[in-house]
């Protein structure tokens, strides 16, 4: 359709048919004041803010609900328009109760800004105010009617966006106000969505409300800690006397691969981070107890017994497990330590997808892999297994909003019910473990069908939907990890036949596709290259690396009940606990752990260093469809340090030259500026463009882009645009590993994490907010836990 | 049950057969029932429209909006079912005219709503009455059913082979229904809040289809025209207000009660001789000629002929044909007290002007009323008034706006007789608390 | 739950005079009403059920509509019209005069669950002013006698 003609204010502009009124606007830079009108959500009319003025109109039309017609010409600043903007202001203001001074939106609240802009200086009111008491809806959500001004955002973010539907309107006239599904209590997903998109402070939260005003916090854009979506954060944090504390998280900055959303996790379950039973200082186990100990001496103790039983028994008598809450950096400086310092390929992680298959899969496939904004604007989405509501909340959010958005048609095959299936075109559900039959059956397998038919779903239906299924060009394929091995390989060679296909393959923690990418496995290097083939890798580490595959984990904990591996380097996991080990099996083994709380399996070690976790550090992550973000510091505890840093203090100690593990300063043909003359900023200028290309001098080992550096050139598919990146901005990595197809899986050691909305593995024990909702089946506070603190 | 009344200047269409028993299916068959409908059928949905613009009938609810144009919007095909909707919900304060049509002459309304159907083509009609009126939805399913059972309605009526169902709906209570979109919202089991327009409901209406949405007394007037012929109809009104309605005469008149008299009729000629003047020997003051919505016109403003053109030029509306009359003893303060006391009570509270607007007003009233008020409450009535005029979703913003723009503006000295604590003088009672 | 046999039958039979289920809300709800006194929470779980809604959906119509109530009220409902027409015939006398022989407030409803008390916007009865309505019945030219005589027979109805 051709572009539509219209003036506004005297300027001419061209849009595309269809347009808003208020969306023109704002295209050439006038704006058309609103609290109603929110993008992507249903159309109001009802806050009546963005009145403006359309020739051959007898009154002011809504901007928010005109669609734009050739030759409309618009006034949005006479003085007709002005005067209705500040009356509605002003009758808005009516039964405000002007409580700013201790509202938690003072300082950032639309209202505050709508009313400075274009309200009246003059009070008119002298009655006296609706007053109604605050509520509060679960331990995350208040409400303050007094304050709401029914914009109607939260009804809609939460039915529309979430469909959720937990907040609907009661009453009528100034009585109306927003209620709860249970009249005076909240039972939901408990995102804070509602609270978040509120334009004023009648919706705020538990775990921030009277707690600091807006402008005494640095805010902080991260990313998200807890499941594998990786959902960019702000958090607010502010001085406190043991460094900086994390005091809000939300989605102010909306420029993440999120947009709008955040689920409870990304909102509020950055608690853990401040929880009392945090380490706050290295331990080590004397007669039986742990007992406080300095860096100076942990660290010691761990070179000593390291290189001892190096010296006596080999490198392979070490054992390393690395994390999926790591960053990239830190997980690929590990398996370096691992490889290169302690000589063993004796490394794995919690592997919660089969991801080296996946790569295997896709060997030599261009852009086979999509983003997380990729999975917003599919045409087709088809979901094999897994309930991404509930363990990837992003996810589903991109699925849902693209469907009601977009339109796109989703296929759900699944084993339950999930509540995808309320926007899915068709949902096919199979019995439980019968989802490799189902890959076979698109493979072009029929025999496989007759695992999968049953009830309603027959052949020609199963049948039907891979027609379908074929003729969806551009579809997405997000699976779960019901899918492992072989599996994955027939699903890919479902998708090669559609064009323009691409996969997403679900792993469960926030940086468990990191680990795996960075080569935590005892038979891969980073970017799943076999050990045996890693002469890049020997090349630019300038030395040999173990060839033959080590131990995985499994393996590793019989050889250490067996008396084989004398010693386990574990960096922030909890095996114990996730693979229900036997303690006693390791009972003769020398365990170093970084970790912020005593674990099951901390609780084993022999020296315990105390870690920053990934809000406290920089560094990337990378999520579950591989996209690539920036880590950066936003709390901060002074006695605790990063995991990078206390792996490299360690490697000091062993008398290792950290050069060799750290690339600093290889760089250092920078030009810092001294050649280019005297003027001022000239070298600060030519500082950020070098740091923008990536060849920045990194002077510290503890600087974990001198690590990015190294990844980036060596781990395929991390060739990412830097600027990019360090901007705060996604980028996509790719899977094609173009070697790996020979990779032999093991599926059996995959263990999904099988997290809801409210846990997350071993952060959500240690997370008030997400033991405290209601909906939280498995509600284990680790307050609770009957375990004597020794810190 | 409410009575009837007569005077002699009443032209009787839709009043014809009140008193006569016509609910009663065989009696209203006796009185030409169901031709109308016949005759429709006949000439066909084209022939129908031009009948009705012919008629000039201008819809009876309050808007005046031409009858025969409304249906003509209605697009020919649609891919959704198309809905013909009465809107029954009479709530204006002021007007109980609907409410003797239901009793007296339902088969009316659900001709009326038959043949608008016949002419959009639709093939199912609701009758929504509002909740209050029990015994008049009973009597309505009562005559639904009977007019089923002889085949009126539902499958190839009357052997047309045109199929057409009608059905009572009913209300629980909300003045804001009686708008169009929200009338549907709330038949679709919703808040009755309005919906956004454009689209107008001819185009997109009752669950996505096209729906013409007429009043009871519109409706009821559509059987008489088909049969009357639409230049008859036209020609006992004046210009472009074409026909009779039915005037509700309360207050302070000493007959009150419903009267048909032609459009154009003189409001003055209404209250001293068909209403039999002003009660107790007292004095004309001021009349609010169309439902509490419309602006006051004050005694000497009521030399005027009651049609929509006229009306306007006097700066006011016809409306709902609610005709209130006020005698010299009203205090006019109280008066816009208690409208404000129902616009706010009424309003949905979807938009800040209205649900804020009303609000303020309503205290602002009721402190000034008591003895309260000052002086810059007078102005401050006026500014939130003005500013909530033409600026809110629906028209119930502007229906609380225009009687306070024009009793503030026009009776400002009784504002002004009410400042610094002295008691209303109108009124001994003026002090004690009128309820919330 | 098991509403009246009357109820059941046109709530199935309304069922089909929609495309939607919904549609049939507000005019059940009032039904449902009028056997019950008020809409109990199990009543309003049970059209939820019936009609696919969530409970909130259906109280959210619930509050929209002035004569749906969540609260138990008297056997006989007196609504006096306040509107304009009625107020100008004396609305108020009624009201005060029956406020106080009732001994209730507005919304109120008398110890012997006999009578609520309701003061009401235009019922449709202007032309006939003062009016009232005792549930559903309508009483019109009121005075504050007739009015009063008016309750004294649903009174003795009431207890007999």
């Amino acid at each position: 359709m051709p572009d539509v003609n219209i003036t506004v204010d005297g300027k001419k502009l061209a849009v595309p048919a269809g347009t808003l009124l208020i969306e023109a606007c704002k295209s050439v830079g006038i704006e058309v004041p609103s609290f109603c009108y929110y993008p992507g959500l249903s159309l109001q009319g009802a806050c009546r803010m963005c009145l403006v003025k359309i020739e051959k109109m007898p009154k002011l039309q809504t901007a928010c609900t005109t669609v734009v017609t050739e030759g409309m010409v618009v006034s949005t600043e006479i003085d007709e328009v002005r005067q209705a903007r500040k009356a509605m202001l002003e009758l808005l203001l009516a039964n405000h109760p002007l409580d700013c001074p201790v509202c938690d939106a003072g300082g950032e609240c639309e209202l505050q800004d709508m009313t400075f802009s274009y309200g009246a200086a003059e009070s008119k009111l002298i009655d006296i105010k609706n007053h109604k008491d605050e509520q509060q809806w679960s331990p995350v959500v208040y409400f303050d009617r007094p304050r709401c001004i029914m914009c109607y955002r939260c009804v809609r973010i939460c039915g529309e966006g979430m469909d959720v539907w937990a907040l609907g309107t009661a009453n009528r006239g100034s009585a109306q106000l927003i209620m709860p599904n249970h009249s005076d209590y909240l039972e939901c997903e408990e995102c804070g969505m509602c609270i978040d998109i509120c334009p004023v402070g009648a919706l705020t939260s538990g775990a921030y409300r009277y707690k600091t005003r807006p402008w005494e916090m640095k805010h902080v854009g991260t990313v998200c800690t807890h499941c594998a979506d990786g959902c960019k954060t702000t958090l607010g944090v502010r001085r406190s006397p043991t460094g900086m504390q994390i005091v809000r998280g939300d989605n102010r900055d909306k420029s993440g691969i999120n947009g709008d959303f955040l689920c409870i996790k990304g909102r509020y379950a950055f608690d853990f981070a401040s929880h009392d039973h945090r380490i706050q200082q290295p331990l080590i186990r004397r007669e039986g107890r742990h007992v406080p100990a300095s860096y100076d001496q942990a660290y010691e103790h761990i070179a000593l017994r390291l290189k001892e039983i190096r010296e006596q028994h080999g490198g392979h008598a070490i054992g390393v497990i690395g994390s999926t809450r790591t960053s990239n950096e830190e997980s690929y400086l590990l398996q370096k330590f691992a490889r290169l310092l302690l000589g063993t390929n004796n490394i794995d992680h919690h592997r919660t997808a089969d991801f080296p298959s996946f790569a295997g899969a896709l060997a030599r496939k261009k852009d086979a892999t999509a983003s997380m904004r990729d999975v917003f604007n599919a045409p087709a989405i088809l979901l094999i297994g897994n309930d991404p509501t509930e363990q990837h909340p992003l996810l589903a959010w991109q699925i849902r909003n693209n469907v009601r958005l977009h339109r796109a048609r989703l296929y759900v095959v699944n084993s339950s019910p999930i509540k995808l299936r309320r926007q899915a075109a068709s949902f096919t559900q199979i019995p439980a473990g019968s989802e490799p039959q189902l890959a076979a059956f698109l493979a072009g397998d029929d025999s496989a069908a007759n695992a999968l038919a049953s009830g309603e779903i027959t052949r020609e239906a199963l049948a039907a939907l891979r027609d379908k299924l074929r003729g969806e060009p551009n579809l997405i394929i997000i699976f779960g990890s019901e899918l492992r091995g072989s599996s994955i390989d027939s699903l890919v060679r479902f998708g090669a036949a559609i064009s323009g296909a691409k996969f997403v393959c679900l792993g469960d923690y926030a940086n468990s596709r990191g680990a795996a990418d960075m080569g935590l496995y005892p038979d891969l290097l980073p970017g799943y290259v076999p050990v045996g083939s890693g002469a890049r890798f020997h090349e630019e580490w300038g030395a040999p690396v173990p060839t033959e595959p080590g131990m995985n984990l499994l393996q590793m904990v019989d050889a250490a009940k067996a008396g084989r591996l004398k010693a386990l380097y574990i960096v922030g996991a909890n095996p114990v606990a996730r693979y229900n080990l036997d303690p006693f099996a390791l009972s003769k083994t020398f365990i170093v752990a970084h970790d912020m709380f005593l674990t099951e399996t901390a609780l084993l070690a022999e020296v315990i260093l105390p870690a920053a976790n990934a809000y406290e550090k920089s560094g990337t992550f990378t999520n579950t469809c591989g996209d690539l973000q920036l880590l950066k510091k936003a709390g901060d505890i002074t006695t605790v340090k990063s995991d990078f840093e206390m792996l490299l203090r360690v490697a000091d100690r062993l008398g290792f030259d950290l050069r060799q593990l750290v690339p600093f300063r290889q760089a250092e043909r920078a030009d810092l500026g001294q050649s280019r003359g005297a003027q001022s900023g000239e070298a600060d200028r030519h500082a950020i463009w070098l740091e923008a290309h990536g060849l920045e001098p990194k002077l510290s080992p503890f600087d974990p882009i001198a690590m990015l550096d190294e990844i980036q050139r060596l781990v395929p598919g991390y060739d990412v645009s830097r600027v990019e990146l360090l901007a705060g901005n996604d980028q996509h990595t790719s899977i094609e590993a173009g070697v790996a197809s020979s990779i032999a899986s093991q599926p059996e050691l995959i263990l999904p994490a099988n997290d809801t909305l409210f846990t997350s593995g071993t952060l959500g024990r240690y997370s008030r907010t997400l033991n405290s909702v209601i909906e939280n089946p498995r509600r284990a506070p680790a307050d609770k836990a009957d375990r004597e603190v020794v810190v | 049950m409410a009575d009837l009344v007569s005077h002699p200047d009443e032209v009787k269409v839709v009043s014809r057969r009140f008193g006569q028993g016509a609910a009663n299916l065989d009696r209203y068959l006796e009185l030409d029932g169901y031709k109308a409908v016949q005759k429709a059928l006949s000439i066909g949905p084209d022939a129908v429209i031009n009948e009705m613009k012919a008629s000039n009938l201008r819809g009876r609810g309050g808007a005046g909006f031409p009858t025969g144009m409304k249906w003509s919007f209605v697009p020919k095909q649609a891919p959704k079912p198309k809905y013909v909707l009465c809107n029954g919900d009479e709530s204006e304060p002021g007007t109980c005219k609907d409410r003797l049509i239901l009793e007296h002459d339902p088969h009316s309304v659900i001709e009326g709503v038959v043949v608008a159907g016949i002419a959009v083509g639709s093939h199912t009609g609701y009758i929504y009455i509002r909740g209050e009126y029990r015994y008049l939805s009973e009597i309505m399913q009562k005559a639904l059913a009977d007019a089923y059972a002889r085949g009126f309605l539902g499958k190839n009526i009357f052997g047309s082979g045109y199929d057409f169902d009608v059905y009572w709906h009913g209300g629980a209570g909300a003045y804001e229904v009686g708008e169009e979109s929200a009338l549907m919202e709330s038949l679709e089991g919703k808040r009755g809040v309005p919906r956004i327009r454009p689209p107008f409901p001819a185009v997109v209406g009752l669950w996505g289809g096209p729906t013409v949405i007429n009043n009871v007394e519109t409706l009821a007037s559509v059987p008489h025209i088909m049969l009357g012929g639409g230049e008859w109809y036209a020609s006992l009104g004046t210009p472009k207000n074409g026909g009779t309605r039915l005037f509700c005469l309360s207050g302070h008149v000493a007959k009150p009660g419903v009267y048909e008299l032609p459009l154009g009729y003189n409001l003055k000629k209404m209250i001293f001789e068909v209403g039999g003047g002003i009660r107790d020997g007292n004095k004309l003051k001021a009349v609010t000629p169309g439902g509490s919505s419309t602006p006051v016109l004050k005694a000497d403003e009521c030399d005027v002929g009651m049609d929509f053109d006229q009306l306007m030029k006097a700066g006011s509306m016809l409306g709902s044909g609610g005709v209130v009359v006020l005698d010299d003893t009203t205090c006019m303060v109280k008066y816009l007290q208690r409208i404000m006391m129902f616009y706010q009570h009424e309003s949905c509270g979807w938009c800040i002007p209205c649900r804020e607007g009303t609000d303020w007003l309503k205290k602002t009233l009721n402190r000034f009323h008591a003895g309260g008020g000052v002086e810059k409450d007078i102005g401050n009535i006026q500014y939130l008034a003005e500013n909530m005029l033409g600026r809110t979703f629906c028209p119930l913003g502007d229906a609380a706006a225009m009687p306070a723009i024009s009793i503030v503006k026009k009776y400002r000295n009784e504002f002004e007789d009410h400042l610094n604590g002295r008691p209303c003088p109108l009124e001994a009672k003026a002090l004690e608390a009128v309820p919330a | 739950m098991r509403f009246s046999d009357s109820f059941e039958s046109r709530f199935t039979s309304m069922l089909g005079h929609y495309p939607t289920k919904r549609s049939v809300l507000v005019p059940t709800l009032l039904y449902m009403q009028d056997e019950l006194g008020y809409l109990t929470d199990e009543a309003i779980r049970d059209i939820a059920q019936r009609l696919e809604l969530t409970e909130l959906e259906v109280r959210n119509v619930i509050s929209y509509y002035s004569m749906l109530t969540t609260r138990p009220r008297g056997k006989y409902n007196v609504q006096v019209c306040r509107n304009i027409s009625c107020m100008l015939c004396g609305a108020d006398d009624v009201i005060a005069h029956l406020k106080k022989r009732l001994g209730i407030a507005h919304k109120g409803t008398t110890a012997d669950g006999m009578f609520s008390f309701e003061e009401v916007e235009c019922i449709g009865a202007c032309s006939w002013a003062p009016a009232m309505q005792v549930n559903y019945d309508f009483h019109e030219k009121l005075t504050p006698e007739n009015a009063e005589k008016v309750l004294d027979e649903y009174r003795r109805k009431g207890s007999q």
